[in-house]
């Protein structure tokens, strides 16, 4: 069934647009080899352009996430209201926005039902949420999701502000930092999600940033495949914000290569069971 | 007070109307169909559509995303009915393949999108517009706002329970009821 629903009924195959016939015959759909962040530019990539501000690094975290589904023709992203939610709902991916914060519970629910309506089929069920959506808004619904064990994949991208809402602080943010709507300063340290993730169920983690595109990419598919067979998984993904950090749209990376050098250095927590399970799909290398 | 029934006619009536549902419109039972705010017999309905389309200075066909795909074996036979429609009454196909937002926009010479199907609709001077294989949450989104900011006339053949944003709709659709609306139009038209 999935490969049918990517295939255009011949009755109007000459109406579809180019982009769709674009996107059929040359997306990352169906490979046998599911395409990588080194094949972007050499296939019709699943986000269409988008509106997100110049430079904008969670435009480029959610580029490199799409581009490193192991299934994309079998992926369900779900989303919560944010910057995020422009590029992702401009995705020729199934993408549902959820009411703030619920994201983990829809996607717990998604998943679940899955699996009863596609008994012989492996369904993958991605979250790919801003900063506010899970370390605030949707803490405890992720946290739970978590402690269930829910086999689904949760990215946060880390912008460290709500950026589309003109700049107020989240529990992301870093201590001391001043922003739009926080003129005073930040007042207590970023929430340690990542350590969260360990400590609440999560087999596999990894907190990088954009300026390591290969590192987001593997994290990334990896996460997906832990969650589909061993347990949740979670990436954590440094993804400036130039219009609210307040620099120049082109130094971007160099922003997040600055960062990864600090607070943001690039970790991988992976537990044996899910390191067994990788090295068995040939994911991970023995030794 | 006495209130009038409300129908559910061509506009533009404005922006972001009132639901049919809301002002009173109920959807029909097998067997009937869904037309102006009313329900008559489906046989009824076949005729009036074929003749709202006969009659169309410049109709228009929007099939979605349950036509445009190949997703399960009954499409082949409803896509290539609804082809047939689009040749017997003349009518230009504008694809919604999904339900995507475009940035900046979509070209509205050659599709239509849910998300503002008024730039297509006015940009082509669409007179009756007939929606197809749209899910129905998203054709009734979409015939809603057609409603409010255009005078086009449309169609909804609907898979299970008809639109009621649509002038005119059809339930339970299917390729037999579909050729029955061509043939009518080829016998009004005179065409073969």
């Amino acid at each position: 069934m999935s490969k049918s629903i990517i295939t255009p009924a011949k009755e109007f195959e000459d109406v579809l647009t180019p982009d769709y016939k674009d996107l059929v015959d040359n997306g990352p759909y169906n490979r046998s080899t599911p395409v990588t962040v080194d094949d972007l530019g050499s296939f019709r990539e699943i986000t269409e352009p988008h509106p997100h501000c110049a430079g904008c690094g969670v435009a480029l975290g959610i580029r490199l996430g799409l581009a490193s589904l192991p299934a994309p023709e079998d992926t369900i992203i779900i989303g919560t209201p944010g910057c995020a939610y422009f590029a992702l709902t401009q995705s020729a991916v199934p993408y549902s926005c959820t009411a703030f914060g619920n994201q983990n519970s829809v996607a717990t629910g998604l998943k679940r039902m899955l699996r009863v309506r596609h008994p012989d089929k492996v369904k993958d069920v991605l979250v790919m949420v801003g900063d506010g959506g899970v370390a605030d808004i949707g803490l405890d619904y992720t946290l739970h999701s978590w402690f269930r064990r829910e086999n689904i994949a949760t990215v946060m991208l880390d912008n460290e502000v709500y950026g589309n809402t003109g700049g107020q602080e989240s529990g992301m943010t870093v201590q001391g930092a001043v922003l739009n709507m926080a003129p005073t300063g930040k007042k207590f340290p970023k929430i340690p999600v990542f350590e969260l993730s360990k400590t609440s169920g999560c087999v596999y983690a990894v907190k990088t940033t954009v300026a390591s595109p290969k590192k987001v990419g593997t994290a990334i598919r990896r996460a997906i495949l832990t969650a589909r067979e061993v347990g949740p998984s979670y990436v954590q993904i440094y993804t400036p914000c130039p219009t609210n950090l307040k620099f120049s749209p082109d130094k971007s990376l160099e922003y997040a290569k600055e960062v990864e050098k600090t607070y943001y250095r690039y970790e991988e927590y992976i537990t044996e069971e899910a390191s067994e399970y990788l090295r068995g799909i040939g994911e991970l290398k023995c030794c | 007070m006495i209130q009038e029934k409300y129908r559910v006619l061509p506009g533009p009536e404005g922006f972001v109307p009132v639901t049919a549902a809301l002002m009173g419109a109920v959807l029909p039972d097998a067997g009937g169909a869904f037309v102006e705010g009313g329900i008559v017999p489906e046989t009824d309905a076949l005729g009036l559509i074929a003749e709202k389309l006969a009659n169309a200075k410049r109709p228009a066909i929007c099939p979605g995303p349950l036509l445009m795909w190949q997703w399960n074996d009954a499409v082949a036979p409803k896509a290539a009915a609804v082809r047939e429609l689009a040749g017997a009454c003349g009518a230009k196909i504008y694809p919604m393949p999904d339900y995507r937002s475009k940035s900046p926009r979509i070209n509205p010479e050659i599709e239509i999108s849910v998300n503002h199907p008024n730039i297509t609709i006015l940009h082509n001077d669409i007179d009756v517009c007939l929606f197809a294989g749209v899910h129905s949450h998203y054709a009734n989104f979409a015939l809603r706002m057609i409603r409010g900011g255009t005078s086009c006339y449309t169609i909804c053949l609907s898979d299970y329970a008809a639109s009621d944003e649509a002038m005119i709709s059809l339930r339970d659709i299917d390729a037999a009821k579909i050729a029955a609306i061509t043939t009518k139009i080829k016998s009004s038209t005179g065409r073969s």
